[in-house]
This record gives C-alpha cells, structure tokens and sequence, in this order.
C-alpha cells in the first residue's frame, strides 16, 4: 500500500524518514499545531513550493536541463486563477476554468518553446528560457488592463474559502475552522497529489529513460529513444505542475503580481531549493521547500536585527551586508558553495551517510563471522 | 581515371566565401521599415539610434560569444560586467563633475575616455576573478555552469547593491553630448549616439584587427574552431582562455559604460536585462561567431527601434519573435560555426 | 635497441566506460618510420592520442626522449618535439593555409627554404596560399594537414592514415614527402590500414589487435612472410592493398 503510494521510491534514510515525517505531520495539521496567520502562511507556502520545486526537479535532476521559464509556468497558474476571479467573480465555475486555461496555456507554451529549442542544444534552452520568461513578465508588467500590471490583482475568492465562513459553530479542538482553513486544505491536499504523482512519473519507465538521457544523451538516441520527444514531455509536465502549484498559492493569497509568481528572485529561489534539498530526488524538493521557506520567513528577521546589532557597534558596511535587504547576497554565496560542495543536496548527504554506515555494519558482520 | 581525380583535387577552385544573405537581409529590414514609418528623417532617427544601441550590443556580446567558442563555457553571470563597468564610470564621474560640465569638447571627451579605462580595467579584474572562483571548478560541465555562472551574478549584484544602494541612479552626458545635431535638412539625431555609434566602430575594428592581425587573433579564431588542435600544436588554451574572458568581461564593462550614458540611469539590475538581450543576440548570430554576433546585435537594434515606433505593445516581444523568426530558418543561427 | 626516442610501457587507457588500450608495450628507435597497423577499432587512433595526450593513460608510462612525458598537458608534449597529424585532418577551416602554417611554425615566422621544399611537394598549397583552409578540397586539406606537421623540423611526428580516401597520385606525394621528412632526420610513427602505403614507407611494424600489441618487428620480415601477413592482418588488409 505504502510502496504504491510512494511508488515504491522510500526515502533510504531513517534520518531522512523522520524529516519527511515530521514535515508531512506539521503541515497535515498546521492550522491546529500552529495558530496565527502567519504560521499558517508560511506552512501554505511550503505546500506550494513543495509541489513547485519538485515539479522544476523533474526537469533540473532527473532530466538535466536548466531552464529559466519555470516561474513563467507558475504565473501562468496564478494569472489563470486571478483574470477569472477577477472577471467572472468568485465561483467555482470560474475557478474550474481557470485552472483549466491555466494547465492548457502552460502546456502548449512549453511543448512550444521545448519544441523549438532542446532540438539544438541543451545550452540553448537555458538561455531561451530566460529569454521568453523576461519578455513575459516585462508583458505582464505592462499589459495592465488585462493583468493589474505591476500592481497585480486582486480578487475575492468563492464564499467558502473566505475567512468569514465558518465550517462549524463550535471550534475544533481549539481553533475555530473558517474559510482561510478549508482553503489550507485544498492547498495542503492538492499539493501533496502533485507531488505523489511527480514521485509516479519519475518511478515510471519514462523516469527512468528521462534519467538515460540525462546520463547520456547519445547513448540514449542510440538505444530508439528520441530524446527531444522525452525532454518536450518533461517539461510539459513539469509546466502544468507549475501552473498548478501557481494557482494553489493564488487561491491562497487571493492576490497575484509580478513579484508573487514570475519574478527572478523566485526563480533564484527555486533553484536554490532543489540544490540545497539534492537534486534527482523529490524529496531533496520537500526538504529544500521547507528549509528555505522557514528560513526566508523568520531568519530575515534575525539578519536584520544582527545588521542593526553591527551598525550599533559602528563597523562600516556590516549592516548593510546583513540587512534583511541582503537575503539574496547570502543565498547566491550559499547557492555556489552547495553546488560545489554538496551538489547531491541533503538528502543525497543523508543517502550516503546511511549507505556507509549499512556497509559497515554489513563488513563487521561478515568479518567476525570469518573470524569464527 | 585516378589522374582525373588528381586533377580535380588539384584545380578546386577556393573563393573566400562570405554569407550575404544575413548582411543583406539587415539591410532588407531596414528599407522595409522606411516605407511603413513614412518620413525619412523619423526613419533617419530611428535608424541610427538602431546603429548606435547595436553597436553598444556588439561590444558587451561579443566576449560572452568568443568565451563559449572557445572553451564551451555559457557564463550566465556576463551580465553583471555590464552593470560593474557602468557602476564604475560613478567613480570618473563624481569627481570629476567639473569636466562632465565643462564647456571644453576635449575635457567632455577625456572623461568618457577615463570611464571606459577606468569600468574596463576594474571589470576586467572582476572577470579574472570571475574565471578562477566560479568557472575554472566547473570547466565542461554546462549544468553547474549555469547554475554557479548564475549565483556569481547575484554575488556581484549584490555587492554593487551595498556600495551603491539599490535605487537608480541618474547620471548626466557630459555637456557637449547632449541634444541632437542636424545632419541634413529635417534630420536631427542626438549626438551620443553618433558617438556611440564610432566607439562601436572603433572597437569593431580594433577586434578585427586582432583577431586577423595578430597571433593571438589567429589563435583565438583556431582555438574557436578547433581547441584541441590548437593544443596538439603546443599552445595552452587555458591561458588563451583566460585572455580572452578578461578582455570579454573588460568589453562588457565598456558596454556598460555606455550602456549607462545611452539610458542615463543606472541600476544594479541592468546587467540582467542587457543580458537577456545579448543571449538573443548571440543565438541569432549563432554562438562563437563574430561576425554573426554584429549582424545580431544590428538587427535585434533596428527591429526593437522600428517596431517601437510602429506598435510600441508589439516591441516588448519583437526581440523573442525574431529569434523564433531566425531559428526556423536556421537553427544553429544566421553563422553556424563549424566545430571539429 | 640504445636510447628509443619513445617509448610507451604497459599503457591503459579508458574512454568513459570503455577500456580501449589494455596494455600497449612498444618502443620507437630514433630516426626510424614505423608503421603501426590493425583492423578498425584496434586501438591505433587512441594510441596516438594517448601519446599526445589527448587522451589521459588511466596507468603505464609514457616516455620521450628520456622524459616521463605520461601526466604532462598536451601543449608541453607538442612543445617537447612532437608533430600530430590527426584522423580528420583537423585543418582551422576559417584561417587561410598560410595562417594555418603560421600557427604551426612555432619560432613565429615560416622558414622560406623550407615553405619552398613544401611547396614543390604540394603544389596546391602555393596556388591556394592566401584562400581558407575550408575551401580546399578534401585531398587539399590533408595536405595542409601534412604541411603543418613538416613547417618546422619535430623529432617525432605522429601520422593517422593520410591515405584514407585519397587518390593514388596524391598517396604517392605523401609517401615522398615522408621519405624527404625522414631523411631530413625525422621519425615518424603512422598509422596506415592500406598495407601496400605501409610496406613502402615503413622499416618497423607494430601490430595492434583488441587494444594491445600483437606483433612487433622489421617491415621487411612481415612483408617476405606471407602467412604472417595472413596471420596478423587476415584478408582485410588484403582487400585495400
């Protein structure tokens, strides 16, 4: 049962185990451990950035092509939910036809730029990506009447996900389960089908070649597999997962922007969770998501107020290095270190750790019953 | 029968062959454009505000594509070279306010002439850097080029963000570059982009020379071809490699520089956004190709410029399409280089 | 045989995941032309590279002119005297022959005798001087190719099949101009599937089979034993002879 649901992908790690664990346990009852809106929020953007750095894995880790685009793809989710709320008012219908234009418009734009440029080189891709995704977010910032421009939207969501329902009179165990809660939920629960069925694809005999060709492209070729089929397929899925992701986290914010959805620190964000997490693997996604989402949440507090600490003392320049503002120099210092450093991330750190000490014991089993 | 074949070989006629169809088709665009824009001293404008910002182009992508040539490597971090060498201009500039507004033609042309040294020499070090702390660990693995060539770029804008702070700065032309000049009955186009448009020149030139002059110029063209061969001859590619980053990253701090007097405004962002503009340049002129990267740079200018004029919504991807446009056509870009 | 001018001793080499040399052991005696010979797939080209470099021995040493020359980088084993004439002639296709010859002239500037000399061998290459390498035909190019090699005296000059698809009129310039180069004092180590090129050129033969060495000895020797022949090459040398 366990193995289905996981597709038969354990984590290999007990330490690792009891990490996913505690994450999965946090996060299914987040709005009862934790009370406050912004535990709460932090715990819906982890769900969020679970499904959209695991979606980005599938291209990055498993299939190994860098593409810059993947911020487009999750605005294209938020925009989705945000033009129809904001058009058709909050109804489910509208909703239903968000997500589905949302998952359309994703898939043919990156069945189209995949098409168009993983037939050439891989290098090609990363640069192309980047290059559509600037143009579209320099569209989306300035076409206003259709997307708010740089304002964003904002939208109201469809009367149950309001704060203002109330699921029960009475609170459940202590906390009263209103709109903002139901709306967790759909969040939390939508996420995790995403990632488990991420974690089916990359167990399936397509992971498995996507992996092929990552490891050799040509030998891959050889074997019949057309690998610019392969990659395209990849990044399609990969783009709807995204879209979906995009439209969970405007649900949640009943707001999308440029700066919530497609902006390039997002970007930088995602990549920097898959390499810190470990790439190749999803679950690398759940802990990088989770680390830096916490991080970001509470540590920029702590660097802001160790700035101030440094400009109390009068050293020159130590505040501005660790103001809040400075999140980024830090992030790209510690982006470059765990790409030299650790370029298979935590959990393959973890991986390795187990594997040793399995090996060990193994050895010492087998050599003191040679000794006997 | 096999004399036949001798004779053959022998006789092989070998013309140098120049691709005209891009150059031509530069030129096409831009007499397309002259009817639909209508007036020709508008078209004037445009066209040389078009030459002047494809030149600027030119300077900043052409290290990134002799780099690539050369030894593979794709350095997302380019960019911020611009934005370093337009930073740096700051340091000429504040100081010398009194020259930038000086009436004196030669003291207005001598602080241009000390922000491009100045932003070169320091973005040329930086490029130094660069290639031993971020590239030189990851040499043939493009996956961890990018990633790392990337954080590099966020390093170093961040940095800038420190010294500089992060709001736009605003810097002034020097006094006897500002406002246009007539050039010819209705026609008046501004005078920094003519000297944009000579600096373009004279680097265009300069690179030509060296790169068809020179021994290293001969190598590095080999080296783009050919790297191993080149080493199997007795030279170290690595170090040719080294030059040619530094003297790529020193350019694009030249191009910042000007990048930044064309703009007016400075922001540690710029570098970013320049940058995506020369990755499309440079897949336009298909990568490792000088000559490709000009004719790049000149028609991803005149298609921006024209088409902002023409329909201003269509601009903001006009750059995209026209690389989609190109592609199609070919798509290892308009000059393929043929590698070994 | 007193002080070989090269010499490689139980040399490996693994492409990725393949083992390609398993062991190659054969020494070359100043001033002397060997020919080294096998079928496709022997492991003759990756010899080559594996001398130069190219490719890295995984074990075994590799000495020139009485230095372990094994780890050293490509540009100081090319700068220690070895000329390298590679499989796909490898001419830059966008430099003109002279600039071609030019980067192979280390000293910087090209001898004239010796330009002279190279251009009565190769006509072609006077009359296309000043054209692009990429604009030469194919015969054309691997003259060039032979050129760079011979622009200055090396001591060591490493060929791989010059002949392949060539015409026979073009063969015979070749072989000449080997013979000159030798004569001139230089060894040549090339590798030749066309049997008939070889037992004209060659003095000593080294036979590669599976990635290692089978059978070593004077061309004489092989060319008198026709079983031999037989034995070593099969009927596939045969067909191109």
């Amino acid at each position: 049962m366990l193995s289905r649901v996981l597709s038969g992908d354990y984590p290999r790690s007990p330490i690792l185990t009891a990490a996913l664990l505690v994450i999965l346990f946090a996060l299914a009852l987040a709005p009862f451990l934790f009370p406050g809106a912004q535990p709460l929020n932090v715990a819906a953007k982890i769900c969020v950035f679970v499904l959209l750095v695991a979606s980005y894995d599938l291209l990055l880790g498993y299939t190994g092509i860098v593409s810059f685009a993947h911020t487009m793809f999750f605005g294209i989710g938020g925009y989705g939910a945000a033009i129809v709320l904001s058009r058709l008012g909050p109804s489910w219908s509208a909703l239903a036809l968000g997500i589905i234009a949302a998952i359309v418009v994703a898939g043919t734009l990156a069945l189209l730029i995949g098409l168009f440029s993983l037939r050439v080189r891989a290098i090609f891709f990363a640069m192309i990506t980047l290059a559509v995704a600037t143009a579209f977010l320099v569209l989306a910032s300035q076409l206003s009447g259709f997307t708010g421009g740089e304002d964003g939207l904002n939208y109201s969501v469809p009367e149950i996900l309001r704060p203002s329902f109330r699921l029960f009179d009475a609170p459940l165990f202590g906390t009263v389960v209103n709109g903002r809660i139901i709306t967790y939920y759909i969040v939390f629960f939508a996420a995790l089908a995403g990632f488990l069925l991420l974690l089916r694809v990359v167990n399936s005999p397509f992971g498995s070649v996507l992996q092929a060709i990552r490891e050799n492209e040509f030998r891959a070729e050889a074997l019949g597999y057309p690998v610019v089929v392969y990659r395209s397929i990849a990044s399609v899925v990969s783009a709807v997962m995204a879209a979906l992701a995009g439209f969970l986290l405007a649900l949640w914010l009943r707001y999308t922007g440029p700066d919530t959805t497609l902006s390039f620190a997002i970007m930088i964000d995602v990549l920097l969770m898959v390499v810190i997490g470990g790439m190749g693997t999803l679950y690398g996604a759940v802990i990088g998501a989770t680390l830096m989402t916490v991080a970001e949440s509470y540590l920029q507090t702590i660097l802001g107020s160790l700035g101030k600490l440094g400009a109390g003392a009068g050293i020159p320049f130590v505040s501005t290095l660790l103001s809040a503002d400075r999140w980024l120099l830090w992030l790209g210092i510690l982006f470059i270190l765990s790409v030299y450093f650790f370029p298979t991330g935590i959990v393959g750190k973890l991986r390795t750790h187990w594997l040793n000490r399995k090996n060990k014991a193994l050895q010492k089993r087998s050599g003191s019953a040679s000794n006997k | 029968m096999t004399d036949r074949i001798a004779e053959r070989e022998e006789t092989a006629v070998a013309a140098p062959r120049i691709d005209w169809i891009p150059i031509l088709l530069t030129v096409g665009v831009a007499l397309v454009a002259l009817p639909l824009i209508g007036s020709f001293s508008t078209w004037m404008t445009l066209t040389v505000a078009a030459l002047a910002m494809g030149m600027i182009i030119f300077i900043m992508a052409s290290g990134l594509t002799l780099v690539f040539g050369l030894m593979d490597v794709i350095n997302f971090g380019h960019g911020v070279f611009i934005s370093v060498g337009a930073y740096m201009s700051l340091l000429v500039l504040w100081p010398l306010t009194g020259w930038v507004e000086s009436p004196s033609i030669w003291l207005n042309i001598a602080v241009l002439v000390l922000c491009i040294l100045v932003a070169m020499a320091i973005s040329g070090l930086f490029g130094l850097a660069f290639e031993r702390v971020i590239i030189r660990p990851v040499y043939r693995q493009h996956l961890k080029q990018i990633l790392v060539t990337m954080g590099g770029l966020i390093i170093i804008e961040q940095l800038l963000h420190v010294f500089f702070g992060g709001s736009p700065i605003t810097i002034a032309l020097p006094q006897n570059f500002r406002g246009g000049l007539a050039i010819g009955p209705d026609i008046i186009v501004e005078r920094y982009r003519l000297i944009a448009v000579v600096v373009g020149v004279i680097v265009f030139l300069a690179m030509m020379l060296v790169l068809n002059r020179t021994r290293i110029g001969l190598l590095v063209r080999a080296g783009v071809e050919n790297p191993e061969m080149v080493e199997a001859l007795g030279y170290r590619i690595r170090r040719l490699f080294v030059g040619v980053f530094v003297a790529g990253s020193a350019l694009a701090g030249l191009g910042g520089v000007m990048w930044g007097f064309y703009q007016q405004t400075l922001t540690v962002g710029m570098g970013l956004q320049v940058l995506v503009l020369i990755f499309i340049v440079v897949i336009i002129g298909g990568l490792g190709s000088i000559g490709g990267c000009l004719i790049g740079s000149l028609l991803v200018a005149l298609v921006a410029n024209y088409t902002a004029f023409l329909e201003p919504k269509v601009a903001l991807i006009s750059n995209i399409a026209l690389m989609l446009l190109v592609l199609m056509w070919r798509p290892q870009g308009l000059y393929p280089v043929v590698k070994v | 045989m007193p002080d070989p001018l090269l010499t490689l001793a139980g040399v490996h080499t693994h492409i990725g995941h393949y083992h390609i040399l398993q062991g190659v052991d054969f020494e070359i005696a100043r001033g002397s032309f060997t020919v080294l010979l096998g079928r496709n797939g022997a492991g003759k080209t990756t010899t080559l590279r594996t001398i130069m470099g190219l490719w890295r021995a995984s074990r075994g040493t590799i000495r020139f002119a009485g230095e372990d020359v094994t780890a050293r980088p490509t540009p100081d084993i090319a700068s220690a005297g070895i000329a390298y004439v590679p499989e796909n002639m490898s001419v830059f296709s966008g430099l003109t022959v002279r600039e071609n010859l030019v980067l192979a002239a280390r000293a910087g500037k090209i001898d004239a005798a010796r330009l002279e000399w190279i251009f009565s061998l190769f006509p072609a290459l006077q009359r296309f001087f000043d054209s692009p390498a990429g604009t030469l035909s194919g015969g054309q190019k691997q003259m060039l190719a032979i050129a760079r090699a011979l622009i200055e005296p090396r001591d060591l000059i490493l060929v791989d099949e010059p002949t392949k698809g060539l015409a026979p009129a073009i063969v015979g310039n070749m072989i000449k101009a080997f013979r000159e180069a030798k004569n001139a004092g230089a060894t040549v180590l090339l590798v030749e599937q066309n049997f008939k090129a070889a037992r004209m050129l060659g003095d000593t033969v080294v036979v590669m089979d599976d990635g290692r060495i089978v059978h070593r000895g004077a061309m004489a020797e092989l060319a008198a034993d026709a079983a031999l022949q037989q034995r070593l090459l099969g009927l596939h040398m045969e067909q191109h002879a």
